[in-house]
């Protein structure tokens, strides 16, 4: 009766309120059979990490649109780190410029997607990045 | 491997990955439950229950927030249940997006699930994870059912106090009240009471709950009305569900509501009920467990093919459902 589901956040942190993107991406990854806990718009890294440690989430998803992502996604690394969660996956999506891709995957951001990227391509990023955890 | 101490001395991410063993029903998760077994039955556990979009996370957040404002502060945990996709087995759990405003605080511990296939509102594992918020000192667990229409009255076997959820405005004032739901109900909210219609809506709640108990029954004999004295005794032991406005919007009645369910809970005590429903609750899952462990004995004495056989030969016509039966419990004890 085992039965092993792929639990991922997805959430909005910022100010910015457009949310499509991370409702077709949750979406998406509701078709490729994981559980997605849909935390909603303007969360603090703080709302964010909570909700990883309280839901045990495999992965983190998160859209941001607002440029703010070199200050909030080493926030959110720290915070995991901090509770013990360091082997969360996290992933970008929305708007990132070019130059900040190669110091993102430093931190250890698993996955950066701009606008255009299938969906499919994401769903196997996540999958492939929780399953291969040591 | 699960640290039960951890979890038993309240280390959030020990209970956490315990829920996630629990939910995926390992070995390890069932041996914990075993071993938790002994702390449990001391949380308050309240179902929130009711058609969707009635506020239902609104609600549980609110009653959250509430507790917490006690100066004696009550540990809540919250258990929100939401569908899985019956196509993938996928879910779109979106209860947390009400429920921001108690980030940040250590007395609260919210946990989504998915149903998972299960159909009467809760899922299989709801109350094995019911169990681990119990043994880990949790005072209060909310447990927030799917969207309930008629049917998804598995809420009240787990629950001490179930509360329905109704609104204003939802289609016909009775649609979502029929049979099933109304009578599990505890407590009625009316929420979303700053909406037009609500004196409808509690009216219909109201009209429908005097016919359902018996200590307010009310008959039309030739034409008169006439009371039904209810029977001697019966009615102090006996809980007439109240019905309470609410705005989960903004917090109205909700100290209110708060002391309905006080007064259940001392109703459970007083009347000896609290008693009687976990008795019931113990032996449903006594059942359901010896079911499952029976079968799987019975499983492990089968020869290979036996049970494909005996499919065979029913899908032929060959046997009856009932022959194929009696033929594979004989092979069993051999």
């Amino acid at each position: 009766m085992t039965e092993q589901k792929i639990r991922v956040i997805v959430a909005k942190p910022g100010l910015d309120g457009h949310d499509r993107g991370a409702k077709v991406v949750a979406r998406a990854l509701r078709d490729a059979g994981m559980e997605v806990i849909y935390t909603g718009l303007r969360q603090t890294p703080e709302m964010i990490a909570e909700a990883a440690l309280q839901e045990d989430a495999d992965a983190v998803g998160l859209s941001i649109l607002s440029g703010a992502h070199m200050a909030l996604v080493p926030r959110i690394l720290a915070l995991l780190e901090a509770n013990g969660q360091s082997d969360v996956k996290l992933f970008i999506g929305g708007i990132v410029p070019d130059d900040d891709v190669p110091r993102l995957k430093e931190m250890g951001v698993a996955g950066i997607y701009g606008p255009g990227t299938s969906t499919e391509l994401i769903v196997n990023d996540i999958r492939a990045a929780v399953l291969g955890r040591g | 491997m699960l640290d039960i101490q951890a979890v038993l001395s309240g280390q959030r991410l020990a209970l956490a990955r315990l829920l996630t063993q629990i939910e995926n029903q390992t070995a390890a998760g069932e041996q914990a439950l075993a071993e938790l077994f002994p702390h449990t039955g001391r949380a308050h556990l309240i179902g929130v229950t009711g058609a969707p979009g009635t506020g239902k996370s609104s609600l549980v957040n609110q009653l959250a927030l509430h507790y917490r404002k006690d100066p004696q502060p009550k540990k809540i945990a919250i258990l929100a249940v939401d569908p899985s996709s019956p196509f993938s087995g996928g879910a779109v759990l979106g209860d947390r997006i009400r429920m921001s405003a108690l980030t940040g605080d250590t007395g609260v511990f919210i946990r989504s699930m998915a149903t998972r296939g299960s159909l009467g509102g809760l899922a299989q594992t709801t109350a094995g994870l019911v169990q681990a918020f119990d043994a880990a000192g949790f005072d209060i667990i909310l447990i927030e059912t799917v969207g309930a229409g008629q049917s998804e009255v598995d809420i009240a076997r787990l629950a001490h106090t179930t509360l329905v959820v109704e609104a204003p405005g939802l289609g016909d004032d009775i649609q979502a009240i029929k049979a099933g739901i109304l009578e599990i109900a505890d407590i009625l909210v009316v929420n979303k009471a700053d909406r037009a219609g609500v004196e409808n809506t509690e009216r219909a709640l109201r009209s429908m709950l005097q016919l359902a108990h018996p200590g307010q029954r009310v008959f039309r004999h030739h034409g008169q009305t006439m009371e039904v004295a209810t029977p001697e005794g019966e009615a102090e032991t006996l809980w007439l569900p109240p019905i309470q406005r609410t705005v989960a919007a903004d917090g109205s009645g909700l100290p209110e509501l708060l002391a309905h369910i006080a007064s259940h809970r001392t109703h459970l005590e007083t009347s000896g009920d609290l008693a009687r429903r976990e008795r019931a609750r113990l032996a449903a899952e006594l059942d359901l467990r010896l079911q499952q462990a029976l079968v799987a004995r019975w499983q492990a004495g089968l020869t290979n093919g036996e049970y494909e056989q005996a499919l065979a030969a029913l899908a032929a016509r060959h046997i009856s459902p009932q022959a194929a039966v009696r033929q594979l419990l004989d092979h069993g004890k051999e």
